[in-house]
């Protein structure tokens, strides 16, 4: 009963142009904690044009050989590719039980009115075959139109990589952002994106890297200090983030490309939460030289600083709007608590927009509309209530109000949230219990529905790459 | 209790140092390429429990018939050899779906793989399947030769000023504490800053390093800017009752070194802090 109660709070007028998937997503949490069949892409982003999710059949890939290792790598390549799609957000996929026997392997096979008639009533059906042929992984990729009987081809990839579990996976993830960009309005895929985060351990914090899966994780520093706040370049090509030296907590830089570090001097005194402008330019960041941290925008090679804020109390965690870059989003302790505030780049038009309690961590949505943040709306000591995901739009409303919702609830403590690239999830830190060390990734639709970890304990504050 | 809590400063600092300088033998290079390891294993098992993904073969019509809990061996040949050497690691599993071995990552359900620890390591197998999860370990051991120390250096130490001795630091320059997301001294707090400040009066070569702590609650990365305030508080009142700013530096930790991890009151306020520490 909490929980219906807790998705009724959810004041948002946003919802009222989609009564019945509110109702479908009120059944779903009352009746049972999977989410509704019909998550859809979400409403806040401004990506779904108002059709519901498309139907679509995926056919386990026919395998080209028998052997253990082809046997293996379609485990791994069914097991990706249907995980890919199921987390996009915009399919609902037909059960697999409804599926024909035999899976086709090729165009030939194909008897598409078994799959466009019930009960798998499928609007578009995806198939293929994989092998290793030749010492190569083999894929032959296919989407159909299952109700265009006369020309229902819509794609055919064929892919030859490297015979290994990790091609495997890539094949897969590249194959269903084809799908994905095609049925998904124009909208890429994010399955090739990277997810960058703080490993924590043995006292120690480094930033690692991780498919946008959760599959791969790799150490990228090995500073043997504690390094926080990653912020990955639009490009992929530099990482910025923050770290501990003998002088305090300092900006640091390394290059993707080269595997090293490279100089990015934020002056003297401590320097933190690095941000990039969407075009790669700019570097924004909070800085302390005289002893009051604010807001300071640099080139990307730390040169040119100049600084943007002049408030007490605190001024950091600036994030730039991606679709125009002409604005900030960055947290405040200027009236006491930190609050959410947003600013153009010259310093101008401050606004503030959380009315009280504990802000941190802000994420602007890629189509600029949305920041996703941190909230604790009743902080104090021995104040009940959590911290917890928020969205707030950045204008206000017809009533001059900014109409946040709430994405999670009831799960612990939920810090630092990031968008995806095609603004249909949201990656997040939460420990169940509340304990730093406990912290774990978990990624969720930007409806706030399909949350699932990605990572164990001891991994806090992802970035979600750019593309 | 309270000592206890000045040796854990010391050793971090310490740790800080030595990872700033250039490491002064073959033998605590080879020690931190260990711990290195050792790190990474540990990062890498703790993340690799990610949520296995909807299995579409559980999906398929065929009846579900109860499945057998997976084996697991995991060996290694040699089981000791010297630096630089590589050794064979051998596994077979059976019912299991994924296999991952700590350091390497997920690998095929049987197989084999050379490898080039640095360090004596410890493999770690996790075999899954259906009817549930086992573990395989083995231990490399990998003999490292100890290159001679070099005599220490005397020189460098008699031409450090003369601080003192850390007790008498630490007895006469007391930590000062805040109240929660605040950073104005209290009253007894002034009382500390005063008595630092006349000790640090008296002893004008002793330069002090001032760290800004808060406790576990709220964002890492607003409570980096409340502990610069804390510690920037400290040293307005050490500046304000006559020591040279230049004595002072200031380092903010946020909420990244904490003293006390219990979720209590009283551990709470002994992480709200400005702590004085001498600048070596």
């Amino acid at each position: 009963m909490d929980s219906k109660s807790r998705t009724l709070r959810l004041r948002s007028g946003l919802y009222r142009t989609n009564l019945s998937m509110l109702i479908l997503t009120l059944a779903a949490a009352v009746a049972t904690p999977v989410p509704p069949a019909g998550a859809q892409d979400n409403i806040f982003t401004g990506t779904n044009s108002g059709a519901t999710s498309i139907r679509i059949a995926v056919a386990d890939f026919k395998p080209l050989a028998a052997d253990a290792q082809s046997t293996a790598f379609k485990q791994t390549f069914d097991a990706t590719f249907y995980a890919d799609l199921a987390n996009a957000g915009i399919f609902d996929i037909v059960s697999k039980s409804l599926l024909p026997a035999a899976n086709p392997g090729s165009p030939a096979e194909m008897q598409l009115q078994s799959y466009a008639t019930a009960p798998a009533s499928a609007a578009f059906v995806t198939f293929g075959s994989l092998g290793v042929a030749g010492g190569k992984l083999v894929a032959n990729g296919y989407l159909f139109d299952a109700k265009n009987a006369q020309y229902p081809q819509v794609l055919a990839k064929q892919y030859s990589e490297d015979a290994t579990e990790d091609s495997a996976r890539q094949v897969a993830h590249r194959f269903a952002d084809e799908i994905i960009f095609r049925l998904g309005g124009g909208t890429p895929g994010i399955a090739e994106t990277k997810i960058y985060f703080v490993k924590v351990g043995g006292g120690e914090k480094e930033i690692w890297a991780m498919d946008y899966d959760g599959a791969n994780p790799r150490p990228i520093t090995h500073l043997g200090s504690i390094s926080i706040s990653p912020r990955v370049s639009p490009d992929n090509s530099r990482l910025a983030f923050t770290s501990l030296g003998k002088y305090g907590f300092q900006l640091k830089m390394y290059s993707l490309l080269l595997g090293r570090y490279v100089n990015f001097p934020s002056g003297s005194g401590s320097s933190e939460s690095p941000a990039w402008s969407p075009n790669g330019n700019e570097v924004a960041y909070a800085a302390a030289p005289d002893g009051q941290f604010n807001i300071w925008i640099a080139d990307s090679n730390g040169a040119l600083a100049r600084k943007v804020t002049s408030f007490r109390g605190g001024n950091v965690s600036p994030v730039y709007n991606p679709r125009t870059g002409a604005q900030i989003a960055f947290i405040s302790a200027v009236t006491g608590l930190p609050q959410l505030y947003i600013m153009n780049t010259d310093g101008s038009g401050v606004q503030r927009l959380t009315d009280g309690g504990y802000a941190s961590s802000p994420s602007w949505s890629p189509n600029g509309q949305f920041l996703a943040f941190a909230w604790d709306r009743k902080y104090g000591p021995g104040a009940p209530g959590g911290q917890d995901i928020y969205i707030i739009p950045t204008t206000p409303g017809p009533d001059g109000a900014y109409h946040w919702v709430q994405l999670t609830w009831d799960g612990g403590r939920c810090d630092f949230p990031s968008w995806s690239p095609d603004g249909r999830h949201i990656v997040y830190a939460n420990s169940a219990d509340g304990r730093p060390e406990h912290m774990r990734i978990w990624t969720m639709l930007a409806d706030h529905t399909q949350k699932h970890p990605l990572t164990g304990p001891g991994a806090d504050m992802p970035n979600w790459s750019w593309k | 209790m309270r000592k206890n809590r000045q040796e854990k400063v010391l050793v971090a600092q310490q740790k800080q140092e030595s990872l700033m300088t250039t490491p002064r033998s073959m033998k605590s290079r080879s020690i931190r390429a260990a711990l290195y390891l050792a790190v990474a294993m540990v990062a890498i098992s703790g993340c690799s429990k990610k949520p296995s993904p909807v299995n579409p073969a559980s999906l398929g019509p065929t009846a579900p018939t109860p499945p057998s809990p997976p084996t697991a061996t995991l060996t290694a040949d040699p089981l000791a050899i010297d630096l630089g050497q590589s050794v064979v690691l051998n596994w077979r599993t059976t019912d299991a779906t994924s296999v991952i071995i700590d350091g390497i990552g997920p690998v095929n359900v049987n197989g084999t793989q050379t490898v080039s620890p640095s360090s004596s390591t410890n493999f770690h197998l996790t075999a899954k399947g259906e009817g549930g999860s086992t573990e395989a370990n083995v231990r490399v051991t990998v003999r490292v030769p100890v290159a001679p120390t070099v005599p220490a250096d005397t020189s460098a130490t008699t031409a450090t000023p003369d601080m003192g001795s850390e007790a008498a630091f630490h007895a006469n320059v007391p930590d000062i504490f805040f109240d929660y997301d605040s950073y104005e001294l209290r009253a007894e707090g002034q009382t500390s800053a005063a008595k630092a400040a006349a000790y640090l009066v008296a002893h004008p070569e002793i330069r002090i390093v001032i760290g800004g702590y808060c406790d576990d609650r709220g964002s890492a990365e607003y409570n980096l800017a409340l502990g610069e305030n804390r510690a920037n508080a400290a040293k307005t009142a050490l500046v304000s009752a006559g020591v040279a700013p230049a004595r002072v530096r200031v380092v903010s930790f946020g909420k990244e070194k904490q003293f006390c991890t219990e979720e209590t009151d009283e551990c709470w306020q002994q992480n709200r802090r400005a702590q004085f520490s001498l600048d070596r």
